[in-house]
């Protein structure tokens, strides 16, 4: 979910083809989704006597382990619709699925343990913002304070009210009540408990979605005759294409379905869209400035990357599953969101329920159900406590109230949670009226995260960069990404010189215009910065590579370094490119 | 994580776990002696008496292994 949102397939539109409900619960399935609400709840009232001090309401008081801080980060990604619009697009597009679980997640999870973490946890910042005023200025701040803190809430209602559409496609519960008690639920244990609880209650979920998703994977392959089986009857079923490779269509925009080519991948995707969401994007970020020590922080997303690697076999897996045994030779049973709409039929996006719906009887459906709510939970309470903390510190206290008590700004941050809530809530229904707020607002969010990256980066590795040219490379590289935008809304024919290719699809263009305004943020960042005045060296220790003294590991065994897990982590992410090559 | 008398989450996942692992094993036994009238893929393989099993055994786990006052 989050920021990933923009480069799924959008599911909520699509969800509401599905002519009836797919799925029926039993008492036993309600109840262990009644336990679920229990225990969310439960976890809340109890950490609010533990959450007395801003430092413990914003930064769960940093005291978080690396594996709480590592799958808390993980999980706060990994959204229900994250789950059902990715497994459909495995469905639809095949293995090549995987590579935003792959090469767009995990070399930016060991980058910013290894090479980012240092300077977030060093410089003692409560946000991304926070870095960003210590680093280059208030400018900067409160341009990325502002924008982060806006999309952040206008998401959490797009995905509420996506999830609230998959709650009545799949089980036929009323929106309303679905967007009203999921979004209270969540507003009360975070209001609670702030960071502290989200965390908690994060990993919680995350042991959930496991456990709800993973048996699809494990009958499915019994059912498919193993991996060797399943790809023989996808082959069978669609000769003409290739579904299970991952690179080696990847030389032509048109040899695959998605439209894509490796550059835009590797470089669009792996360099500026991902490092700019991993490493930059202050809802996952949070989690793992909250852990203990440096140690604990460098190896929380290490640990984050491990699991993420593990992920397509619950996402990616059942879309191949539904390639090998929903469908018949030459012929696809799930279908485009529009033709599913015209004939009343099943889209791709329903691929994970229809699975779900396959296997699972009594309680197994209440788990799977219950791992589909604690995804769209474990999401939302990240964009509301990663709100929270921005708003208060990053523009309530910086705008409105420099000076004011401890207790004062975390009864602030309680109620902007609340208010982020409600404000998520209206949003929710302002899509229902208005569908195309969604797609708007989802490259709204994507305008920020490649140029934000630019500007962090450099500030960190850099001591030139002067705060005059972070604040232009951050304003100009979004100026970009969003003209380009603009440019191929009014003249489709643009994309050939924004994505290189006409025949690009909207995933290329998304990872071409993240790579230029990435680019044009360093290049203004750094022609601004040699022509302006930068700060002393003695402003910017804890702050930069240079300045800023790290902490040695050397007298540790070599298996508790992150840097020898990052070694280990890159070896398998290698090794997996390989095998499904 | 580690102030005194904090329960660890791990407790909470293995109180959960447990619950659930009851309830889905129940509910397996239950369709083993009275099968349904249309049965879900693969039903022979009965899954959620096996897969309820191995959540009761987590939850076991981790509710024993981090229970209030074993220092954990």
């Amino acid at each position: 979910m989050q920021a990933i949102t923009f480069l799924a397939p959008s599911p909520a539109l699509l969800l509401q083809a599905a002519p009836q409900r797919l799925l029926h619960l039993s008492s036993v399935d309600l109840a262990i989704v009644v336990l679920y609400f229990i225990a969310v709840l439960s976890i809340g009232f109890y950490l609010k006597k533990y959450t007395l001090t801003g430092e413990d309401f914003f930064l769960a008081g940093r005291e978080m382990t690396a594996w709480v801080a590592g799958l808390s980060f993980l999980a706060a990604n990994l959204g229900s619709l994250e789950l059902m619009g990715w497994a459909g697009a495995s469905y639809q597009y095949g293995i090549l699925a995987a590579h935003w679980y792959w090469v767009g997640a995990i070399p930016a999870m060991v980058f910013l343990g290894i090479v980012m973490i240092p300077f977030y946890y060093i410089s003692k910042t409560h946000s991304v913002p926070g870095y960003l005023k210590l680093r280059y200025g208030e400018p900067a701040r409160a341009l990325s304070a502002v924008s982060f803190g806006f999309m952040t809430v206008l998401m959490s209602g797009i995905n509420m009210y996506s999830m609230a559409l998959v709650l009545k496609v799949v089980l036929g519960w009323n929106i309303t009540t679905s967007i009203w008690v999921s979004s209270l639920t969540v507003a009360l244990y975070v209001t609670l408990g702030g960071l502290l609880s989200a965390i908690f209650n994060e990993v919680l979920q995350f042991v959930l979605i496991w456990l709800g998703a993973l048996l699809i994977s494990i009958i499915g392959l019994i059912e498919a005759g193993g991996w060797n089986g399943m790809v023989a009857r996808i082959h069978h079923n669609f000769p003409a294409q290739d579904f299970t490779h991952m690179w080696r269509t990847m030389g032509s925009f048109t040899d695959n379905p998605m439209g894509v080519h490796w550059v835009g991948i590797v470089f669009g995707l792996g360099v500026f869209i991902s490092m700019g969401y991993w490493t930059t994007d202050f809802l996952v970020v949070q989690r793992v400035i909250a852990a203990k020590d440096l140690r604990s922080a460098k190896l929380a997303p290490l640990i984050g990357a491990a699991f993420k690697m593990c992920v397509p076999f619950i996402v990616i897996l059942p879309g191949l599953l539904g390639l090998a045994l929903l469908d018949t030779p030459g012929h696809h049973f799930l279908m485009p969101e529009a033709q599913a709409v015209a004939t009343g039929g099943h889209s791709y996006n329903e691929v994970l329920p229809i699975m779900l719906a396959r296997y699972c009887g009594p309680g197994l459906m209440g788990l799977g159900i219950t791992a589909l709510i604690a995804g769209f939970m474990s999401g939302m309470a990240g964009n509301v406590s990663a709100f929270a903390t921005v708003w208060t510190y990053d523009i309530y206290r910086a705008v409105f109230r420099k000076e004011a008590t401890d207790s004062h700004y975390v009864a602030v941050g309680r109620w902007c949670t609340i208010l982020g809530v409600l404000v998520s809530i209206g949003t929710a229904y302002l899509v229902m009226h208005f569908k195309s707020i969604m797609d708007y607002v989802q490259a709204l969010f994507s305008f920020f995260i490649a140029p934000l990256f630019g500007t962090v980066l450099l500030g960190m590795l850099w001591k030139r960069a002067t705060p005059k040219g972070g604040f232009w490379g951050l304003l100009i590289g979004t100026a970009s990404s969003i003209s380009m935008y603009a440019w191929v809304t009014i003249d489709h024919s643009a994309l050939r010189y924004i994505a290189l290719s006409p025949d690009a699809k909207d995933m290329a263009e998304n990872m071409f215009r993240a790579l230029w305004s990435g680019l044009i943020c360093i290049a203004v960042t750094v022609i601004v910065s040699l022509f302006t005045e930068p700060k002393p060296e003695s402003e910017l220790v804890g702050l930069v590579y240079g300045c800023t003294e790290i902490p040695s590991e050397g007298h540790l065994p070599l298996w508790q370094r992150p840097i020898f897990w990052a070694g280990v982590i890159l070896a398998v992410f290698v090794t997996l490119q390989i095998i499904f090559w | 994580m580690h102030r005194p008398g904090m329960l660890s989450i791990w407790f909470f996942i293995g109180i959960l776990l447990l619950a659930y692992g009851m309830l889905i094993l129940g509910a397996g036994l239950y369709e083993l002696a009275n099968p349904p009238e249309h049965p879900v893929v693969l039903a022979n393989l009965h899954a959620g008496i096996w897969w309820g099993a191995l959540l009761v055994i987590l939850g076991l786990i981790y509710s024993l292994k981090f229970k209030p006052g074993r220092g954990n």
